[in-house]
């Protein structure tokens, strides 16, 4: 292998790193807040990319019926929930926060529909529209078993994905989808042709992550979920609710996964359930930064997505096979100290 | 009325009842300490009151239903614990912690600020140390950024579970000396502690409670003279 080609196989997977950084850094974030590995967060990405893809061609996602669906599920539980504590005030806001809130981007998606929109508002429209999605599957199916064991959450988070597969399949159909190029520019550094696409997605990483930095950093919202993540208990006792400090971690991680479904929507063809393959490719990433490590995670990340890209030049039937069992060794290995980790987080 | 009432509590882990039938009452402006040995339940009978734990039986603050509400709401009425084991956000800083405690009042800013100030007005070393991580600090340094972080919080009933633990005798008396303090800034005092001497002289009344069960209850100044107390809790002196 030349030079070269090395590099360019090296920007190339850089930049599939860099979405993969965005999912990673979500799980990281929810399970963080939640202790769930929300393993539907690929999905949440490849909808987000379906999403777009229906846009640019002026139909109606499928999104908008799950979201409906979603969302009536999750008013009528917390409604009930109301109903049987006897807190009859709390209706209105509920009616507020569960049918309102999320149904507002179905809405304006139902207005907007036939018109021609430039590529900003699809994508804004794309994200808004997938964001409510993680916050009600929370409501509906992790808040009723909240103080299971991380285990049992896994295992329902697992399930969870199938019937999203599903879903995904009646909402949006079985075909692949590509999108418009972000930009056909490019520019020649040292020799190479590289576009101005890849810059776009790497910029888009490096941005929402220092984003996101400033936000546990600088605001007491991002504090409290720091806290919640740190020490549950702690949380509850300065007045900080889990329920809702875990709504903003699947929110800002919802920010996350859909940017980064736009970002590779024009790189690759996206299927209903192709969510499951990035998130696995992020959830390594997330694993070499043991599930608490922001840094370490999107090395990780931004190491699977190289070890990809060679991986696909030396055979790309193998690529996966390649990838993953490149990985095993490292898996093993940081496995052992997350043992560590753990212990430190017990005392 | 009193601020908080308590009538009749059980509490129970599983099938072990770990405090039963506890009544008493705190009035506005109170000191009150309940004190006991090792597993007599008192840390239960704190965590019972910040509704961490499940109960059964009355308790009234300020003549509400305190059932109803669950931790968050209490902590946003006024009712602040520093627990047994201090739950500090041991990842972050002091400053953090501190801020943190405010949480319930987000929206003074101006307040909370004010307040920042005269925690660490209070605990000077809590300024030098703001940068620096909570699981860092040293055991009496934690228990000053616990008390400080319960303060930021702005209590009117401040539930506290042996804020002397591990602390040396001079900072104890420091300790105890702003709690009576915290009178006067109309903050009410629920106290437990193993120091009963401390504890009693601090206090307007006292309860001690004894295999989950109050044993005796009555004004400080009398519990401290009572020749059956002093035998078991006061030790000689
Ligand atoms: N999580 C639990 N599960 C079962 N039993 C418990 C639990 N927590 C406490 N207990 C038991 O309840 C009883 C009261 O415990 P508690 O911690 O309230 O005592 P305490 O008065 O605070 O003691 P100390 O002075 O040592 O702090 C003890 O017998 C203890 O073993
Ligand atoms: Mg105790």
């Amino acid at each position: 292998m030349s030079s070269d080609i090395a590099a360019i196989l090296a920007i190339d997977g850089i930049a599939s790193g860099a979405i993969y950084v965005l999912i990673a850094i979500g799980f990281v974030l929810i399970f963080a807040v939640t202790r769930v590995i929300f393993v539907p967060f690929g999905d949440i990405s490849a909808f987000t990319a379906l999403t777009l893809a229906a846009l640019e061609t002026q139909r109606l996602p499928g999104t908008m019926g799950l979201v409906a669906l979603l969302a009536v599920m999750a008013t009528v539980m917390q409604v009930t929930a109301d109903l049987q504590a006897g807190d009859h005030k709390a209706i209105p806001s509920t009616l507020f926060f569960y049918l309102l809130v999320p149904l507002v981007p179905v809405a304006l998606m139902w207005f907007a529909a036939g018109t021609v929109m430039s590529m900003p508002v699809r994508m804004g429209l794309s994200l808004l529209l997938v964001l409510p999605i993680a916050p009600l599957l929370d409501r509906i199916v992790f808040r009723p078993i909240a103080d299971a064991s991380v285990l049992l959450l896994l295992t329902v988070s697992m399930a969870l994905h199938f019937a999203l597969v599903g879903l995904g399949l009646m909402f949006f159909g079985p075909e692949g989808v590509r999108t418009q190029p972000l930009t056909d520019a490019s520019w020649e550094i040292a020799g190479m042709q590289v576009s101005l696409q890849t810059f776009l997605i790497v910029g888009s990483a490096v941005v929402f992550s220092a984003l996101l930095y400033g936000f546990f950093e600088l605001t007491l919202t991002g504090k409290a979920l720091r806290a919640t993540a740190v020490n549950r208990t702690g949380a509850r006792l300065v007045g900080i609710r889990p329920a809702y400090t875990g709504t903003m971690a699947y929110v800002l991680a919802s920010v996350l996964a859909g940017i980064s479904g736009i970002l590779i929507s024009p790189v690759t063809t996206i299927f209903y359930d192709s969510g499951f393959l990035f998130g696995l490719r992020a959830f390594v990433g997330a694993i070499i930064g043991a599930m608490v490590n922001y840094p370490v995670t999107a090395l990780g990340a931004l190491l699977v997505g190289v070890l990809e890209s060679f991986a696909s030049f030396w055979s790309s039937a193998f690529k996966e096979v390649i990838v993953f069992s490149l990985l095993l060794p490292v898996l093993l290995w940081r496995s052992l100290s997350v043992g560590e980790v753990e212990d430190e987080a017990e005392e | 009325m009193s601020l908080l009432a308590i009538r009749s509590l059980d509490v129970s882990y599983g099938k072990v009842e770990a405090v039963r039938q506890v009544s008493l009452s705190i009035e506005a402006g109170q000191i009150v300490t309940v004190i006991g040995p090792n597993g007599a339940g008192k840390t239960t009978l704190l965590a019972a009151t910040m509704g961490l734990l499940p109960s059964t039986g009355e308790m009234l603050y300020e003549g509400r239903d305190l059932r109803r509400m669950d931790v968050e709401a209490r902590v946003e009425a006024g009712i602040v614990l520093v627990p047994e084991n201090r739950e500090l956000f041991g990842d972050m800083s002091v400053s953090d912690n501190l801020i943190l405690g405010a949480y319930s009042h987000r929206h003074d800013g101006a307040g909370n600020r004010r307040n920042l100030d005269a925690v660490y007005h209070r605990f000077p070393r809590l300024l030098e140390r703001r940068h620096q991580k909570a699981n860092t600090l040293s055991g009496g340094e934690r228990q000053m950024l616990a008390l400080g972080r319960a303060l930021m919080a702005k209590p009117r009933l401040l539930l506290l579970d042996e804020p002397s633990l591990g602390l040396a005798p001079l900072i104890v008396r420091d300790i105890f000396k702003i709690i009576a303090s915290l009178r006067e800034t109309g903050v009410s005092v629920l106290l437990v502690e193993q120091n009963a001497r401390a504890a009693l002289e601090t206090a307007d009344v006292g309860y001690v409670l004894e295999t989950g069960e109050i044993v005796h209850s009555g004004a400080a100044d009398m519990l401290i003279h009572d020749p059956k107390l002093i035998a078991t809790y006061l030790g000689g002196h």
